[in-house]
């Protein structure tokens, strides 16, 4: 074959390559949820990003302002200037708590889904490369994780291994691992009876080879789309384990403390400082769900319900 | 079928060996000494070295395993180390709230969601389809507790309808028999008790059913979809059947086994789910039991808690998978 035959068929093959990325990004533009899930975490991001520029106020001034606890935002007169969204029972202004939460709240999300995906993709792939009792083994103790409902599971990891925001993570990374296990088993179990795999064994790959290089990038899409689907819920169980006092501890500006500290002062009728973070948990869940299922229909068809 | 259930009864027993094994391990992976752990802090040395007598702390792990294994099957799951009282009869004392808490939010969430569901199968890209999906899209994605927060403001604090904790007027003349109080007022016929139940009932089961509603509300709407879309169907309609009975006595029918997987699943979340719902709403079951069992390091207790919430979630599996048998014949089990 001739250099030039050969520069074409490259040029052939990677034209071919910028098309279906093309193709894929046309398929997303029309999906109008998933565009608006995208622009939400979009949003979420650069909040948490330019948090240090755009918050009006030190989330955690030390002393806390105690003159100004509980003050309403701008819909009330009585509101103090430059804290739009009020102030909680510290005084501390909460739209700058909930821009620094954004923070909180992506670290704990990325670093849960990480260490899920790590361990999970690792089990997985394992499980369904190999099968036999490796693969009865792995996926018993994984059956058996999921007999915890996963807060649950978080809540009593954290029991052993401490409280704290740090420590959350890890615990929320533990419980999602059994189900990127289960989805990366599947789609390896798959992946593994096509007849490329069985050209690359023919020709003597080693199994490390194969793995690496042809089971694991084709398993990609359903570690995009679930790992999207896993950082909202992941928002979601950081959120739900700071409201029980297991997670972030005071002063950091998470979102579910804050809610936790903040709710028995509706009834004083202090209604911002509990409602304004739960919209935050919302929005961001809301967006990050969105995006999930639309990668879901533009990237693995199969995987629609 | 009874082969299938003792098979499936039999598949059991790993799942929840392996529980036990993690409910176990509890006590050993916690830093400090177990002995010390189950007895508490502030434990003396007296009751220290009868757990380490009782529990044979000096020997094996495996043994250890042993010994506590058989206390547990025989309902000792030691003494919760802030109340001293036996974890077994905490447990049983505040299960009756979270069952007719969790119960109430699903059949709240099976008879809602399925309806929305079902109305929006029929009614495709209707305003009633896109309302009800938009509603639905947002309780996936809603956080329980700022729900149960939200709801408590609107109606407990600002409209003042509903009460906004606890599980009844304690003004009103109330007597224990079976420690559900909803069966406890009907049985004693006691009208009044009745309804202040109810009321106090209905803010943390409606945030509590929100999740599985939504999901039950898609799920079904996929499902009848499906289902609408296949010959039989279309064969009725051109009988002339009318379309009320296409569709409820027909196709719902069909459309219901995806829905009972989901409602199953969904068990799970609503444990999960009544853990934050009772937190907020200072319900006193067994989610916010473990809660503060976590919180004050009471390990006998959140030992406890783990066996129960894993053996409820094994049996509600259980249950509905023989279910599907009864509601699809067309389902073999080998």
């Amino acid at each position: 074959m001739s250099i030039l035959t050969q520069e074409f068929i490259i040029n052939k093959m990677e034209r071919k390559r910028e098309t279906r990325t093309g193709e894929l990004i046309r398929r997303f533009k029309y999906n109008k949820s998933a565009v608006f899930g995208l622009v939400v975490v979009l949003i979420l991001i650069l909040c948490a990003i330019l948090a240090n520029y755009i918050a009006p106020n030190n989330p955690t001034p030390s002393p806390p302002e105690l003159s100004n606890s509980l003050k309403p935002g701008f819909w009330s007169k009585d509101g103090i200037k430059g804290m739009p969204l009020g102030t909680d029972m510290l005084g501390r202004c909460v739209l700058s708590r909930i821009l620094y939460g954004a923070r909180v709240s992506l670290r704990v999300g990325f670093v849960a889904v990480g260490i899920a995906l790590l361990l999970g993709i690792t089990l997985g792939v394992i499980a369904g490369y190999y099968g036999g009792w490796v693969d009865a083994v792995i996926m018993r103790i994984v059956d058996i994780m999921f007999a915890f409902p996963a807060l649950l599971l978080a809540i009593v990891i954290v029991a052993v291994i401490g409280q704290g925001l740090s420590k959350a993570m890890i615990a929320l990374g533990i419980v999602y691992t059994p189900q990127m296990a289960r989805i990366i088993r599947s789609s390896v179990l798959y992946i593994k009876e096509m007849e490329y795999i069985e050209v690359q064994k023919a020709i003597g790959s080693s199994n490390r080879r194969v793995i690496l290089r042809h089971v694991l990038p084709n398993s990609i899409a359903p570690v995009i789309v679930y790992g999207t689907l896993m950082l909202a819920t992941a928002i979601l169980d950081c959120a739900a384990l700071g409201f029980l006092g297991l997670g972030a501890q005071p002063p950091t500006p998470e979102w579910g403390a804050m809610l936790s500290k903040s709710y028995s002062y509706i009834v004083s009728g202090a209604w911002w400082a509990a409602t304004f973070p739960g919209i935050a948990i919302l929005l961001s869940v809301l967006g990050l769900n969105l995006l999930g299922d639309g990668l879901r229909d533009i990237l693995d068809p199969r995987l629609k319900t | 079928m009874k082969w299938y259930i003792t098979k499936r009864l039999l598949m059991l027993i790993p799942v929840l060996l392996g529980t036990s094994i993690i409910a176990f391990s509890l006590i050993h992976l916690a830093p400090g000494d177990p002995a010390r752990i189950m007895a508490g802090e502030h434990a003396s040395q007296q009751v220290i070295s009868a757990i380490t007598q009782k529990y044979g702390l000096h020997k094996p792990l495996y043994i250890q395993y042993g010994i506590w294994l058989n206390c547990v099957l025989h309902g000792d799951m030691g003494r919760s180390i802030i109340s001293n009282e036996y974890v077994i009869k905490e447990i049983f004392d505040r299960f009756p709230n979270t069952f007719e808490l969790t119960f109430f939010s699903m059949v709240l969430a099976i008879i809602i969601g399925t309806f929305a569901g079902i109305i929006s199968a029929s009614k495709q890209y209707s305003t009633l389809d896109y309302t009800f999906m938009g509603l639905a899209l947002f309780g996936v994605s809603m956080p329980v507790f700022w729900l149960g927060i939200m709801l408590m403001m609107i109606f407990g604090v600002y409209l003042r309808w509903l009460p906004i904790s606890g599980r009844i007027d304690i003004l009103i003349p109330f007597q224990r028999i079976t420690g559900f109080y909803l069966l406890d007022s009907i049985i004693t016929g006691n009208f009044a008790a009745l309804i202040s139940v109810l009321r106090y009932l209905i803010l943390p089961s409606i945030a509590l059913a929100t999740i599985p509603m939504a999901t039950i509300a898609r799920v079904s709407r996929s499902s009848m979809l499906e289902v609408l879309r296949q010959d039989f169907i279309r064969t009725e309609r051109a009988k002339g059947l009318s379309e009320r009975v296409v569709i409820y006595k027909h196709a719902v029918r069909n459309a219901m086994i995806p829905v009972i997987t989901v409602i199953g699943l969904n068990f799970g979340l609503l444990l999960a789910g009544a853990i934050l719902t009772e937190t907020v709403f200072s319900w006193p079951g067994i989610g916010k039991y473990v809660v503060n069992a976590v919180r004050m390091r009471d390990y006998p207790a959140v030992q406890g808690c783990i066996l129960f919430f894993a053996f409820m979630f094994v049996i509600v599996n259980l249950i509905t998978d023989i279910i599907y048998v009864y509601i699809d014949p067309r389902i073999h089990y080998k």
